[in-house]
């Protein structure tokens, strides 16, 4: 299975743990991104996630490739939401094994940084005032 | 000569044209020159400067030499995780 995915479905994190499986992996470090009730200072009712699929898969799977070169670990999967989401649902999970906790911490920072930076997403949030808007990195809405 | 390119569209600029997607008839040889109409027929003030653009699924240049029926599509800075 590719080690970068996305998924219209509730992520099942006990399934994607058991993926990283090593019998030389001492260390499993994992990330989970929830939705937050909140956005610079507006309350958030849900929001939706937009992706360009194929190059999303494409630029996923070159940084999970980018994580396993440059870092001393044994295996590396992300899995990303797309569809609508509820506050507190699991937006995307990073999922990282290594001999030694140091390469699993690094790799799993540079594997969700790299994912929010490059990737092709799009976060809609839904406004408890009614109003609602697209995301770009900085928080601030994005006016076409 | 025109020349027909697949577009999509995601995210606000979606909302912005009302399709995720059209074929789209130009003279533009170059993703630079193509937004520029694109953003002009569908009232788009967001600059080029803050999209990427993706020619038949890979990141390219600007200044590409686009191919007719190439499917092109302007990148809104990315908001996942």
């Amino acid at each position: 299975m590719s080690a970068f995915r996305l998924s219209d479905r509730e992520l099942d994190m006990r399934a994607l743990g058991q993926e990283l499986a090593s019998p030389s992996a001492g260390a499993c470090v994992s990330f989970e991104g929830w939705v937050r009730d909140r956005n610079e200072g507006k309350g958030v009712l849900q929001l939706a996630y937009q992706a360009y699929a194929p190059l999303a898969l494409a630029e996923g799977e070159r940084i999970m490739a980018e994580a396993l070169a440059q870092f001393a670990i044994e295996r590396a999967v992300c899995v990303h939401r797309t569809g609508e989401l509820r506050i507190g649902d699991l937006a995307v999970w990073v999922g990282i094994s290594a001999a030694h906790r140091d390469a699993a911490f690094a790799a799993c920072r540079y594997v969700i940084d790299e994912i929010k930076r490059r990737v092709p997403i799009w976060k809609n949030e839904f406004y408890s005032d009614g109003a609602s808007g697209w995301l770009h990195p900085d928080g601030s809405p994005v006016q076409s | 000569m025109a020349r027909h390119y697949r577009l999509l569209y995601f995210a606000s600029l979606r909302d912005r044209t009302g399709c995720d997607g059209e074929t789209f008839s130009s003279t533009a040889t170059q993703p630079r020159d193509l937004y520029a109409q694109v953003a002009q027929h569908h009232g788009i003030t967001l600059a080029a400067e803050r999209l990427r653009v993706a020619i038949n699924g890979e990141f390219a240049d600007w200044n590409h030499a686009l191919q007719d029926g190439d499917e092109v599509v302007f990148l809104p800075p990315v908001s996942g995780g």
